[in-house]
């Protein structure tokens, strides 16, 4: 990403929109994950994968 | 007789048994006696079943009598508290859960069990709905090391590992979704197979995250991993994601040794942070092996990084409804990622499977080339209780997370894989080689842990009396 995740703006944002509620004493623990979760996001996000390549997920109809 | 037996490999217990050396009843009741006489210090059992066990050891011992031996006959065992046992609460190391009735069937692994005349002793503690690598639970209490009880054994499965390396049981099955099942085993010094994505069925267990989910077990010899694989094979309909295969025969196939198996070491990001008894354990394995060859697997860290995002996310949308209602119920560190894990833009999720794609086939290109890859299963020896940081090439780091950096790329592309316990020369604790193996070839992994075992290179003893 080109600017810095906002990790505690996305909690604060998220928790309202998923419908969260997160006591202050828990939230430096979430934003913590959360940062966390962005960084190792961002090297999956980063690899280069040909547009043909299809989610590894199942599904049997 | 029965006493000293309990403390033995399971085929050696189903040997005793089935040529009624002993019977599975006296087995049994002395795995109740010591499990009754440590579990308080220890930790494993959180719901035991002792009157279904003699029940079963009885019917093992009707069987027996009557010229029919199964082939598990008498082997106590212990199963994670996340599987189902019939008229038992599926608590799955939450406390959350144990509002649900209890469970109306066995899971099916549980029935296989059964089925091969093994004896079930109870459910075992375990870190809450699974994400945990350290065996410490904030309802139930840690289930402690037997080899030093001041460590963790190591999680998700700990209670299992506990209750076999203290000689409460012979055998455990556990789950491993990230490294649940080869964490315990390092730690605790045991066999641990985690076999193929969607080979076992997870009929009757309380999920985690279903991409990754794996159920296996954990036993004090690879002979014993061969002869439960071997029984908990089958197919199940409740089992979604389970692909339908020809059964495997394992335990046939271990005395055909390691002749013509090409045997690697991972390098790379298998050879980076990790503490020098990590790297020691496997280079102790390759020499026994006289392996030689050193691979790459390609993107591990990236790997390791989409299980990462996969796990947090897919695990927060079963538990959303109760992180709404109830997250005050919740053990605080469990919560805290499973609320990040409901943030997680859909995209990041996506990609992640699109990377396992491109992932599962390098590694099956990989394994053109090679038979074996050994890779360390822990960074390190199993932790003190409670640790929060390690300290690997100079980074600290949280260590919960990090127990599993060596585990959870492996599991990723649903390879086979057999944890081997290497006790180096002079060292308190056991550490867990990785013997990793194409897809659907459990039977190459468990021939090479035997080889490992026969040759003495590995060894899963049960600790010792004082300390467990």
């Amino acid at each position: 990403m080109s600017k810095p995740f906002d990790a505690e703006a996305h909690v604060r944002h998220m928790a309202k929109v998923m419908e969260l509620t997160i006591a202050a004493e828990w939230e430096p623990t979430v934003i913590a994950n959360m940062q966390t979760t962005a960084t190792v996001a961002e090297l999956v996000l980063s690899f280069p994968l040909d547009d043909h390549v299809e989610p590894a997920t199942k599904f049997e109809a | 007789m029965s006493s000293e037996i309990l403390f033995r490999p399971a085929h050696e217990i189903a040997a005793a048994v089935a040529a009624r050396r002993t019977t599975a009843r006296a087995v049994t009741e002395a795995a109740i006696a010591h499990i009754e006489a440590t579990n308080g210090k220890l930790g494993a059992f959180t719901d035991p079943t002792f009157g279904r066990a003699l029940a079963e050891a009885d019917a093992v011992d009707a069987a027996v009598a009557a010229g029919n031996a199964p082939p598990l006959a008498g082997v106590p065992y212990s199963v994670k508290n996340l599987f189902d046992i019939e008229g038992v609460v599926t608590r799955a190391g939450s406390k959350i859960n144990r509002d649900n009735p209890p469970a109306k069937a066995d899971a099916f692994l549980i029935q296989k069990m059964k089925t091969a005349g093994a004896v079930l002793l109870g459910g075992v503690n375990m870190g809450e709905y699974a994400y945990d690598f350290t065996g410490e639970n904030a309802h139930d209490g840690a289930s402690l090391n037997p080899h030093d009880t001041g460590r963790m054994s190591g999680g998700s499965s700990g209670g299992s590992g506990t209750s076999i390396a203290a000689g409460m049981v012979a055998a455990s099955l556990g789950s491993d979704t990230n490294g649940s099942i080869r964490v315990p085993s390092s730690f605790c010094g045991l066999f641990g197979l985690k076999p193929t994505f969607a080979r076992l069925s997870r009929g009757g267990s309380f999920p985690f995250c279903a991409s990754l989910d794996h159920l296996g077990p954990l036993a004090r010899s690879a002979r014993d991993l061969a002869l439960l694989f071997d029984a908990l094979q089958g197919d199940d309909p409740n089992d979604p994601a389970q692909v339908v295969r020809p059964k495997l025969a394992t335990t046939a196939a271990l005395n055909r040794g390691i002749d013509g198996l090409r045997i690697a070491v991972a390098g790379g990001y298998f050879r980076e942070r990790g503490e020098p008894e990590a790297f020691a354990a496997v280079d102790t394995a390759a020499k026994a092996l006289d392996a030689t060859r050193e691979v790459i697997v390609p993107e591990a860290a990236r790997a390791r990084a989409a299980a990462y995002t996969i796990t947090t996310s897919e695990s927060a949308a079963l538990h959303l409804r109760h992180l709404r209602t109830r997250p005050g119920d919740y053990d605080p560190d469990v919560r805290d990622r499973l609320i990040s894990g409901a943030m997680v833009p859909a995209t990041w999720v996506i990609q992640a499977h699109r990377f396992r794609a491109w992932y599962r086939d390098a590694l099956r290109k990989l394994f053109t080339e090679v038979d074996i890859i050994l890779a360390p299963a822990t960074p390190f020896h199993a932790l003190e209780s409670g640790t929060k940081t390690v300290t690997l090439d100079g980074v600290t780091m949280p260590a919960r997370p990090n127990i599993g950096i060596f585990a959870q790329p492996i599991s990723f592309a649903g390879l086979p894989v057999v944890a081997a316990p290497i006790w180096l020369p002079g060292a308190q604790l056991p550490i867990g080689v990785q013997v990793i193996a194409p897809a659907w070839r459990e039977d190459l992994a468990l021939r090479v842990a035997h080889h490992l075992e026969e040759t003495g290179t590995a060894a899963a003893p049960v600790a010792a009396r004082e300390a467990a």
